[in-house]
């Protein structure tokens, strides 16, 4: 009796906590201040931990101080959290910004406030990757199929063209981790037949787990040849797990994705072969000269393709590269 | 709550503990429970064995013991806050802020290795601190007081880091850090795996040897009785949540040693691992009842279960299904066998 009495007490204590962390979760940021007549863009992205994320938010605050204009970045603490996300985006509306910038973690959840925005005449642009909606008029972002199919063949040059490999992906649910798997396996099946996919196991990008997959995979598949990482904590938890299972660097071949100081060092080390390097200050700066044109009623390109680029140990001192780079 | 003693009053606290009238059927019980945990594992080992020839190899085993560590190590000072009918929510996110720490240290502020690492096990003794007080003098429910140090704890990593990662790498007074974890002072194991194996000695002697270890036991049993006895079980309190944010401490070290670097994002998740451990080993979520021995076993489960789904190809969301059930079941099997016993007494 006393316990179960407890127990229902602690619950409702618990919700309510819950609930209050929630609620101060979604008003961030202070609201724009009237009578000044600077420019305000609201900026909701997914995430803002990785450096990913870090880089995107340098490139929209340095193209923000070039145009004279105030950014805020906010996103949710964890690329699943897709309601805190919406009442970001809810928060932005209300706050009567000029224009706002939404990376979509879910394409449908967003549909009714991209309405909402519309109906409170605030220009809405994109970035990283896009709402079902057609309310957007512009998304800014990487090609990730492509930037799929360019790490397998890579792959595909450096192991020879034959011979097994496997992929530690970091989600089977958000766009980014479905379209670099599946851009990266399509050119595989169509183009290189020799080459056999032997496992697709997901880490969350989490580095612990991600290193602990790849030692499961090589245990299990003693003849694989390369292991391709879909973003910085799968990659990086490659590298730890053959690094820890003592592997002559270069036996199995590893490709990675995005960079960070990890990643770098482990290219340069030749543990890592090389990774795809998406442009995110490049998604900053755009996203930020978007939405400025629309408030100045300009009509931005409907897709701005940032690029994506191969390196490795050759091509990394190489200015155009070195500046996609971040550690 | 332990059905022998929510049943009936306590007669005594003694060098063995709590009294309970019956301590020779629940000390049978507790070993029952091992025993069957440690059958799970055996009878995990031997059908993963037959299943792929790849999983019983030198290599995969020290692998499945490293990938043990983390989680172990905050498993086996969740186990104590658990016996007293706690709960810490903290540890996960609390070992992020000790590797944060510890790197700050060693990296920023150029501390000698050995500071850094034992300012960095002292900050999580700090978080532990703070839990026990917050629970013990100032009353708040332990999922409370540990859910707000979770954020903090995951907020401060995030800020004092400046939300991105710090690396040991290159730095000169860090050499050598990477081997905390991954040295080999005896060949082929992975230090990591010692220290597990020590702190679980360490606990356990605490556990079954010391003052503490029998108040952790009486307060889980039946904490106003404990207290009416003349123990002052606020302190003992504040002691117990103390050593798990000592054990989250260690943790802290391992990782950012294994990792090479103190990764703020990471921790979220792994308390409920940790929480996962201690429950197969077939320590009660109500208090009273438990052992290092069983959480030891327990984190070995976890670990050797997911390594053998991952070395059989197994899809990722059916480990999830997987491992979710083996939770329930162990969990359901302990309350029928706990149900059974309360019926028969």
């Amino acid at each position: 009796m006393k316990t179960s009495k407890k127990i229902s007490v602690l619950v409702a204590t618990a919700a309510v906590a819950i609930a209050l962390v929630g609620c101060s979760a979604g008003a961030p940021g202070s609201s724009g201040e009237a009578g000044n007549k600077q420019l305000y863009i609201a900026l909701i992205s997914k995430g803002f931990q990785h450096q990913f994320w870090q880089a995107v938010k340098t490139g929209a605050e340095a193209r923000a101080a070039k145009l004279g204009v105030k950014v805020t970045f906010e996103g949710p603490a964890a690329e699943t959290e897709v309601d805190a996300q919406l009442q970001m985006f809810q928060a932005a509306i209300d706050k009567k910004p000029d224009a706002i910038g939404y990376a979509a973690l879910d394409p449908k959840a967003c549909i009714p406030l991209m309405d909402a925005a519309k109906a409170a005449n605030i220009p809405v642009v994109e970035f990283d990757a896009g709402c079902d909606s057609k309310v957007p008029l512009s998304i800014s972002k990487t090609d990730s199929l492509g930037a799929g199919a360019l790490a397998a063949v890579n792959m595909a040059k450096i192991i020879g063209d034959s011979g097994e490999i496997g992929i530690v992906g970091h989600s089977q649910i958000n766009s980014t981790g479905v379209e670099r798997r599946d851009g990266f396996v399509n050119e595989i099946k169509k183009n290189h037949p020799n080459i056999k996919i032997v496992d697709i196991q997901y880490g969350d990008g989490d580095h612990l787990k991600s290193a602990d997959i790849a030692k499961a995979m090589i245990a299990a598949h003693p003849n694989l040849k390369g292991l391709y990482g879909t973003n910085e904590g799968s990659a990086v938890g490659i590298v730890d797990g053959v690094t820890e299972l003592g592997l002559k660097p270069g036996k199995v071949a590893i490709v990675g994705f995005d960079s960070g100081q990890s990643q770098i060092d482990a290219i340069n080390s030749g543990v890592m072969a090389g990774a795809i390097t998406q442009n995110p200050i490049g998604i900053g700066e755009q996203t930020v000269q978007a939405a400025y044109d629309a408030i100045k009623g300009k009509t931005p390109a409907k897709i701005i393709d940032t690029g994506f680029f191969w390196y490795d140990k050759a091509n990394m001192a190489d200015p155009k590269i070195a500046a996609v780079l971040y550690k | 709550m332990n059905p022998n003693t929510a049943t009936k009053p306590v007669k005594a606290i003694t060098a063995e503990g709590v009294v309970t009238g019956r301590p020779v059927v629940s000390f049978l019980r507790a070993k029952i429970q091992q025993s069957l945990a440690f059958a799970t594992l055996v009878v995990l080992l031997v059908f993963f064995s037959f299943a792929n020839s790849a999983f019983f190899t030198f290599s995969n085993i020290t692998g499945i013991l490293l990938s043990t560590a983390v989680i172990g190590i905050l498993a086996l000072g969740t186990t104590f806050v658990i016996i007293t009918g706690g709960i810490d929510l903290s540890i996960g996110t609390g070992m992020t802020l000790t590797a944060v720490m510890t790197a700050v240290f060693i990296v920023n502020f150029h501390a000698p290795l050995v500071v850094g690492v034992i300012g960095g096990i002292l900050v999580g003794a700090l978080i532990g601190f703070i839990n026990g007080f917050n629970i013990a003098v100032l009353k708040l429910p332990p999922f409370i007081a540990t859910l707000g140090m979770m954020l903090i704890a995951q907020g401060l990593a995030l800020v004092i880091s400046g939300v991105r990662p710090i690396y040991f790498s290159g730095v000169p007074n860090a050499t050598g850090f990477n081997q905390i974890a991954l040295g080999t002072l005896f060949p082929g194991i992975p230090n990591a795996v010692v220290i597990l194996f020590a702190l679980a000695i360490v606990a356990y002697i605490i556990l079954s040897k010391t003052l503490l270890g029998r108040y952790t036991f009486a307060i889980g049993s039946n904490e106003e009785a404990t207290r009416l006895s003349g123990v002052d079980t606020r302190k003992w309190k504040i002691i117990v949540y103390t050593v798990a944010g000592l054990f989250t401490g260690v943790a802290g070290t391992v990782i950012a040693s294994r990792l090479g670097s103190a990764q703020p994002q990471l921790g979220a998740g792994y308390e409920l691992q940790a929480i996962a451990a201690v429950i197969i080993g077939g320590t009660s979520l109500l208090g009273g009842r438990g052992s290092i021995m069983g959480t030891l076993i327990g984190a070995l489960i976890m670990s050797v279960l997911i390594n053998g789904l991952r070395i059989m190809s197994i899809q990722t969301e059916w480990q999830n299904v997987v491992v979710g059930a083996v939770i329930l079941v162990a969990v359901f099997t302990d309350s029928l066998r706990q149900r059974r016993a309360a019926f028969r007494g």
